[in-house]
């Protein structure tokens, strides 16, 4: 098959074969997008780590290719955002086929102001490349290792050692932190002996990357049920970057033969048909089955699960990959404080608490997905043929038809980092991450998340109105005066020498729902972590620590 | 859910219920069941009162025997 050229990574020798016994804080397990996000979130804020990569190359085939606004919002601390846009194709909604027919277009939620769109499509081993980079840029913070598989994994006090192999012969590792980012074969999990349970969805799927001549005209996500060009079962259509096209043939489950149906022979036909071209080049094909399961704790003692390693769906909606994105998201400022002495060992805690909630949320979220295309039963499908009928006349049954309900930010709701919500009536809850809208009337000024979350602070962005006010400018060096790691932000007016965030139209205080006064704490990683209507020195002081873990109770019962 | 009666003139409905089927043969008979469970539901749109009329019309009706054995075992 033509295509893509792997690049390949040599191996370079450790100390360790020399020798040498390096300690580290954070050993990463696994250099896919999961890994490598965790890692460049480390260093960005001031934290070293080593990464253990299997492989020598990027991620085999293309396999994730929808990357969403949250994703590219994280991955934009690191530069890695606007090299994705400019390679990738960007897109806000869909159209959903029934038969010939289309039967709706959607759009996807989004201030139509935001820096980011819904979703950039990039193949996986291209993003892999632009993180990659990244890292490059930051070797001084990564060390990250090609051809080292770790192979064994002992816990001791203080941390774990990790067995490493490579070409030149293995060695120990001694970290303090352990983040098992190597997929969903995880050898990390099997080494704790850690179950992966859940379900298998009985259906096959053909996934392949073409090209075609002449191309097709561009397009949003194009999704078909019982399509004429694949009677019975349903068909999916995404353009990506360098001109590639992502098909996807759901192919049944009783009698498919996955290895017959990936060949040229086989496959080629059914693109073909799909796609109404004659020349198609096919880049890459495979044939999968999906599932959905996690384990049943993403933290076990000092060492944390992320990514497909922790948690499994099935493709529909691109909440796999783009969840791995926000577990190393959520993780990575937590290692950092913990390490660096700011937060008590149960800030790490939290991670399980707002990520296994996560990975609940995209594992309902997907087998519904999944129920609703593989009908199997008479009267499932029976149902689904029902709504899909009423669709084009009744906007009703729109909202039914699912064809993959599309990765969103996850919002912590239920978080133990949560402190007061106090009469808000709109804008981000605790829990929540915010809007990234424009800085400035002006885009090439810049937008709200640049300056947000970065190091090692959470943020205080405080609404005020009056360009002379003494009682809140007394209140704020109170705040500050506590020594937790906070940036503070006004606006609307400055005030002091705090940072000043203009807001002319009220645009952001309405994306906030703030009044003069109004006042929210952001954690490092851009989520809400509580909101008042007025500043109160020790509300604000008690919500920091408790959005630090502080609160937190420890196994034994004892607060933090 | 609403148990008493509720409906302006049950007769009149059963028998435009009958009259809709008319002339359907049995599989299309159930789509159009189908296609008016999701068109009332919609009427409705509490999930807890359609939570609570599914549990209804589902009580008393079991799985066949085959079945009923196979999940037994
Ligand atoms: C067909 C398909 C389509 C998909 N589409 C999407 C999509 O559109 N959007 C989306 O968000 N997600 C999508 N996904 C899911 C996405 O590909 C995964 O969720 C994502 O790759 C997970 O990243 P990861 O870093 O956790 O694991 P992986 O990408 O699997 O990376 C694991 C890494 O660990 C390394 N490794 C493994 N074992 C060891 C070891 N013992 N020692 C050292 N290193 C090791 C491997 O070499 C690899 O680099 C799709 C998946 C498939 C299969």
């Amino acid at each position: 098959m033509p295509g893509y050229l792997y690049p390949s990574f040599p191996f370079r020798r450790p100390p360790e074969l020399d020798g040498k016994q390096p300690a580290y804080a954070v050993a990463i397990v696994g250099g896919g997008p999961v890994g490598l996000t965790l890692a460049l979130d480390l260093a960005e804020r001031g934290q070293s780590c080593v990464v253990l990569q299997a492989a020598s190359t990027v991620s085999e085939g293309s396999r994730a290719i929808c990357w969403s606004k949250r994703s590219l919002e994280i991955l934009d601390r690191f530069g890695v955002a606007e090299p994705m846009l400019r390679r990738g194709f960007t897109w806000n909604g869909g159209r959903v086929y029934h038969g010939a027919e289309e039967i709706y277009r959607f759009t996807l939620p989004r201030e139509p102001d935001e820096k980011f769109p819904a979703f950039v499509n990039l193949q996986q081993y291209l993003t892999e490349e632009m993180l990659l980079a990244a890292v490059a840029e930051r070797a001084q913070w990564i060390d990250l290792r090609w051809q080292s598989r770790v192979d064994g994994l002992r816990l001791e006090p203080g941390g774990a050692v990790l067995h490493v192999a490579t070409p030149e012969g293995g060695y120990d590792l001694p970290a303090r932190f352990v983040v098992a980012c190597d997929g969903a074969r995880s050898t990390v999990r099997a080494l704790m002996a850690v179950p992966f349970e859940g379900r298998v969805f009985e259906d096959h799927f053909l996934i392949a990357d073409v090209e075609v001549s002449p191309d097709l005209p561009s397009s949003e996500r194009r999704f078909w049920f019982l399509p004429e060009f694949h009677p019975g079962e349903t068909a999916l259509l995404h353009r990506q970057g360098d001109g590639l096209w992502r098909v996807d043939f759901q192919l049944g489950w009783d009698g498919v033969d996955a290895q017959a149906e990936k060949a040229p022979e086989r496959a080629l036909p059914r693109i073909r048909a799909m796609l109404g071209r004659q020349d198609v080049r096919l880049h890459w094909a495979s044939v999968y089955t999906f599932q959905a399961r996690r384990i049943a704790q993403l933290r076990h003692g000092p060492v944390f699960f992320a990514g497909d390693a922790a948690h499994q769906v099935s493709p529909f909606g691109a909440r796999g990959g783009n969840s791995g994105i926000q577990d190393a998201d959520n993780l990575g400022w937590k290692l950092a404080l913990v390490l660096s002495g700011h937060a008590p060992d149960a800030l790490l805690d939290s991670y399980h608490a707002e990520r296994s909630t996560a990975a609940d949320e995209n594992i309902r979220i997907t087998s519904r997905t999944t129920d609703f295309m593989t009908a199997k039963t008479a009267m499932r499908a029976r149902l689904r043929t029902a709504v899909l009928g009423l669709a084009k006349r009744h906007g009703f049954a729109r909202a039914l038809v699912n064809s993959g309900r599309l990765s969103t930010a996850t919002v912590y709701r239920d978080s133990p980092l949560n402190g007061d919500d106090q009469g808000f009536a709109g804008g981000p809850p605790p829990g929540a991450p915010c809007a990234n809208l424009p800085a400035s009337a002006n885009p090439s000024d810049g937008y709200l998340l640049d300056g947000l979350g970065t190091d090692i602070q959470c943020d205080l962005l405080y609404f005020n109105a009056e360009s002379a006010n003494p009682a809140a400018l007394a209140k704020l060096a109170a705040i500050q005066a506590a020594e937790q790691p906070l940036s503070i932000t006004c606006v609307g007016q400055p005030l002091g020498n705090h940072w000043f965030q203009a807001d002319p139209t009220g645009r952001i205080a309405r994306a906030f729902a703030a009044r003069p006064d109004s006042v929210y704490l952001l954690r490092p990683d851009q989520h809400v972590a509580a909101r008042w209507r007025t500043l109160d020195t020790e509300r604000v002081i008690a919500g920091i620590r408790r959005a630090l873990g502080h609160d937190l109770r420890r196994a034994d019962g004892r607060t933090a | 859910m609403k148990s008493d009666p509720n409906l302006s003139d049950p007769d009149g409905f059963f028998e435009a219920l009958i009259a809709a089927h008319e002339g359907l043969d049995e599989a299309t008979g159930n789509l159009l069941n189908a296609r008016l469970v999701l068109l009332l539901a919609n009427q409705v749109g509490d999930l807890a009162v359609l939570r609570e009329s599914l549990a209804a019309a589902r009580e008393g009706l079991e799985p066949p025997p085959a079945a009923e054995a196979a999940t037994a075992e």
